[in-house]
């Protein structure tokens, strides 16, 4: 299944896209984009864990995501 | 009747004013007002501006909920929060709170509780840039963590 995945500020910078696109498997839950995400070019300012967000709300780790969603991965905070 | 509720992200400069319009009610003798605004220097360095950027849909479902929660803890509270996003010179108000109430403890404690609620967990995130040209997300956790050593 695929996934939209959105990248912001420091991580947007980082892998140098807002936002792309990942193939997982079935099943695939948020650590595992996380770990995809963790080898692309760049990717070693991204936390081991982040804040991620699935469809708009903060989910964790071990979330099971559903073809389509939308992963956002969320850089510390800083509004203000 | 006005909407009790007033929260967006936006790109126009925030006017203390509206926020004050959109919660004023004469059943309430009590106004907070909570300006954010951009200050000259952090952690040392000479500040010449902020990039404000967010995931806007999440940001402003993230700041509904606070508005809710603020208006459950203090019942009777009329909310406005406003947040600004894009570039802002020094000075301008990029986040503003207003919460009206029949008595000022309320109010004041609504605006305190949606002030650091919105700063724990809406995702907006800043760019500042300094004098030397140069410009940095900025990461509070990483703050936090060189405070506490």
């Amino acid at each position: 299944m695929t996934v939209r995945v959105l990248l912001f500020a420091s991580y947007a910078d980082a892998i140098g896209s807002p936002e792309l696109t990942l193939d997982v498997p079935d099943g695939a839950r948020v650590s595992d984009v996380v770990e995809r995400l963790r080898l692309l070019p760049g990717a070693d300012r991204l936390p081991p864990a982040p804040l991620v967000a699935v469809n708009a709300v903060y989910a964790a780790a071990g979330s099971a995501l559903a073809p389509g969603d939308e992963v956002a991965i969320i850089p510390p905070v800083a509004g203000g | 009747m006005k909407d009790p509720v007033h929260v967006a992200l936006t790109h126009d400069p925030i006017h203390a004013q509206e926020l004050i319009d959109a919660v004023a009610s004469h059943s309430c003798g009590a106004i907070s007002l909570f300006l954010g605004t951009v200050r000259d220097v952090n952690d040392g360095r000479a500040v010449t501006g902020i990039e404000y950027s967010a995931y806007v849909a999440m940001a402003e479902r993230e700041m509904r909920s606070i508005v809710d929660e603020a208006t459950q803890r203090f019942p009777g509270v009329r909310l406005a929060l406003l947040h600004r996003v894009g570039r802002l010179e020094l000075g301008e108000v990029s986040v503003g709170i207003a919460a009206a109430h029949p008595h000022r403890t309320p109010a004041l404690d609504a605006a305190r509780y949606t002030i650091e609620e919105l700063k724990r967990r809406v995702p907006i995130w800043k760019r500042e840039q300094y004098t030397d040209g140069t410009r940095e997300w900025v990461d509070p956790t990483a703050r936090r963590a060189e405070v506490a050593l």
